[in-house]
């Protein structure tokens, strides 16, 4: 029976044990958040999301904005300039029209600010019970027009870890929200396109080995994906890793651990150390990438284990979570 | 943060272990009562920074790792009935019961819902008046006083659709039964903070003189728990054994006195089952007689439950500090939070969720690594 939802280890089992063997079975090596498809000369990415997201707004964003940001992001993640996406909408019956509009209107607004344009949809209804309002699914093609070779696998001991700013507030933004968790909180969902942050560090010529956005299972989850792609270990520094004031005490409030909350405009780039500052600079001239930072290295490691140093100079095991984070007990 | 990075502050957590390396002359095992404690020493690597001859070992303060298997089966027998909202702390929902956890039930089709507050299950029985609502009043003095308050609210309420399935356990005598075991090692405790902050601590006096023991009521930072190590190490080489309150900006002597006092008017003292370690008397609440209308256990009728413990786990050992996580054979081997066997392996309290968490599955005890 399902019980995989978190983006965690069970999430990736159920993946590469039931799915890939049955879909692409002579499929080896790790998977990249898009594919990669040469066409007559050229290299398209091509990725697909679907969003379920309750509840279907939230402070600082909605599914429909999510539905954008997401797809075009994994694009990003393959150093691609996204250009199109298809919208697939499955509503459930009794679903509010007006609902219905501010989601598409934020779906235009949001591929508009991000220069892609919706170019190809479906819409289906479902029976009142079988589904949960609304669910989107988006599709997206962008161009590779470099050529850097940007993979999971591809990230070498001695690499820099950069970090394009603060981690934890999408997370947290939804679990404020969420019933029967409701605190009053003024986090706000960090949900944004990161191509001009991509677009920065290929333009200023940085040598890209892999970029991850830090979605379901964040920072952590994207670290122990990449460890075990690129067959090293990685040292992260807990000071270094910026998490803001309101988003540190909800965490501590509710027991969870920041590090494992997920993020909608943030990702980590690997790039080599020597290219490191550059590629801090170039990230922080952009508007969204202004707290882009190095928190860590890569290191041989034949276990592929994510550490983190703490202040007191102690460093831990960052291990992925079989599933989501429960808030604790006291 | 304000109130958190001062006391995770590197050079005085520095000093601390320096002032405990200093006054050490001997061997001397202590054992930190709270399951949130023991997170703090091995996620900080408290362990780390004390000398050889301190052995920290790991007590019963885990709420979800102490409660009975057979009322986990209850909880999962009410929550597959189509009349019931189950209302559970998220920490509950993987912990295996005799076959199955919450979270398979709810996957079947059960109405599981994780709430912060037992007062949220107050509002949703107020809401669905169609359904009964049952919530699982799970933990020790931490927990008490808002679950006391859900039920005396539901009363005034005039609600009949709410009840609470209990377990809840008290840790003074969980700690007494430590020290009074033929096997016990434990030459010091580290109270739990959070469960003296409700309760105070004149019950600990009685327990320091009959056993001869240092008890300090201790916190959860790192600059708490060193401290709280420090005084207790100072107390044994001293020869002393007395109660001592490192965690005064939180605890008072005689605890929250509203808070006990909701406390002692809906619960009474009672017998209760720990999972893994057995019955210890007075050691739990139950309703008292006139809000037994509340008492989920009375309401549903589960039956006769037939418990089954994995043989493999050996979580009681682990809860009462006779062992550690990465002595048991089967810790990280059959037994990881994806397949967890015990409790102990599931709880965000739980001491082998914690090694397993934080030191991986070949982790070691500083003790073996020496």
């Amino acid at each position: 029976m399902l019980g995989h939802g978190g983006g965690g280890r069970l999430m990736n089992q159920l993946i590469r044990e039931r799915l890939i063997p049955r879909l692409s079975p002579e499929r080896d090596g790790p998977l990249h958040d898009a594919a990669v498809i040469p066409v007559n000369g050229q290299k398209i990415a091509f990725t697909t999301d679907s969003y379920v997201i309750n509840p279907i707004f939230f402070p600082g964003g909605d599914i429909g904005q999510l539905a954008v940001h997401g797809t075009v992001n994994d694009l990003c993640m393959a150093g691609a300039r996204p250009l199109h996406l298809s919208l697939g909408l499955i509503l459930e019956e009794g679903f509010p029209i007006r609902d219905l509009e501010v989601v598409t209107e934020s779906i235009a607004a949001a591929a508009a600010a991000t220069g892609v344009s919706v170019v190809t949809g479906d819409t289906k209804v479902v029976d009142k019970g079988k589904g949960d309002g609304i669910y989107i699914n988006t599709a997206g093609i962008g161009l590779i027009e470099h050529d850097q070779h940007i993979s999971p696998a591809a990230p070498r001991p001695g690499d820099a870890v950069i970090l394009s700013g603060d981690i934890g507030r999408h997370g947290m933004a939804i679990m404020a929200v969420r019933e029967g968790l409701s605190f009053e909180s003024d986090i706000t969902s960090d949900s944004a396109p990161v191509w001009a942050c991509v677009r920065a560090l290929l333009q200023a010529g940085i040598t890209i080995r892999c970029l991850r956005d830090l979605t379901r299972g964040g920072l952590a989850s994207a670290c122990n994906e990449i460890a075990e792609a690129a067959h090293m270990g990685i040292r992260l520094r807990e000071d270094a890793i910026p998490v803001r004031e309101d988003v540190r005490a909800a965490c501590e409030i509710l027991g969870m651990d920041p590090l494992y909350v997920a993020n909608e405009g943030r990702f980590i780039a690997f790039v080599p150390n020597a290219e490191a500052a550059s590629a801090v600079t170039a990230l922080r001239a952009t508007a969204l990438g202004s707290a882009a930072t190095v928190i860590g290295h890569c290191a041989d490691d034949p276990d592929h284990l994510v550490t983190l140093k703490n202040p007191l100079g102690h460093d831990r095991i960052i291990d992925m979570l079989s599933a989501d984070q429960l808030p604790r007990i006291c | 943060m304000k109130y958190i990075d001062e006391y995770r502050d590197p050079e005085l957590a520095r000093q601390l272990s320096a002032e405990i390396h200093r006054i050490t002359t001997r061997p001397h095992t202590l054992m930190e009562v709270c399951g949130g404690q023991t997170h703090a020493i091995v996620k900080f690597g408290i362990d780390g920074l004390l000398p050889d001859d301190i052995e920290l070992i790991h007590g019963p303060g885990c709420p979800v790792c102490v409660t009975p298997l057979e009322l986990i089966d209850r909880a999962l027998a009410i929550a597959a009935r189509r009349d019931v909202i189950f209302c559970s702390f998220g920490d509950m929902l993987r912990v295996p019961g005799s076959r199955q956890d919450l979270f398979t039930v709810k996957a079947e089709g059960a109405d599981v819902r994780v709430l912060y507050s037992p007062l949220d299950a107050v509002g949703l029985a107020a809401r669905h008046p169609d359904k009964e609502v049952v919530f699982f009043a799970v933990g020790f003095e931490t927990t008490a006083p808002a679950n006391a308050m859900a039920v005396y609210q539901a009363r005034q309420q005039g609600l009949t659709n709410f009840s609470i399935l209990v377990s809840h356990v008290l840790v003074p005598p969980a700690m007494e039964a430590i020290l009074s075991s033929e096997r016990n090692r434990v030459q010091g405790f580290l109270a739990a903070g959070h469960v003296c902050t409700v309760m105070g601590f004149e019950e600990y006096f009685p327990l320091a003189d009959k056993y001869r023991v240092p008890i300090v009521v201790t916190g959860f930072e790192p600059l708490d728990i060193l401290q709280g190590i420090c005084m207790c190490v100072r107390q044994l080489e001293e020869g002393r054994a007395e109660v001592e309150n490192q965690y005064a900006r939180s605890v008072r002597r005689e605890g929250n006195e509203h808070a006990r006092r909701i406390i002692n008017e809906v619960f009474n003292v009672t017998p209760r089952k720990w999972r893994g370690v057995g019955e210890i008397p007075a050691s739990g609440l139950a309703l008292r007689e006139a809000f037994r209308a509340f008492d989920a256990e009375t309401k549903f009728q589960t039956g006769d439950i037939v418990t089954e413990e994995s043989p493999e786990c050996i979580s009681g050992e682990i809860l009462q500090g006779l062992k550690k996580p990465p002595e048991c054979p089967a810790f990280g081997k059959t037994c990881t939070p994806d397949h967890p066997l015990g409790a102990t392996m599931v709880s965000s309290e739980g001491a082998c969720s914690a090694y397993y968490r934080y030191r991986g599955r070949k982790s070691v005890t500083p003790a073996a690594k020496n």
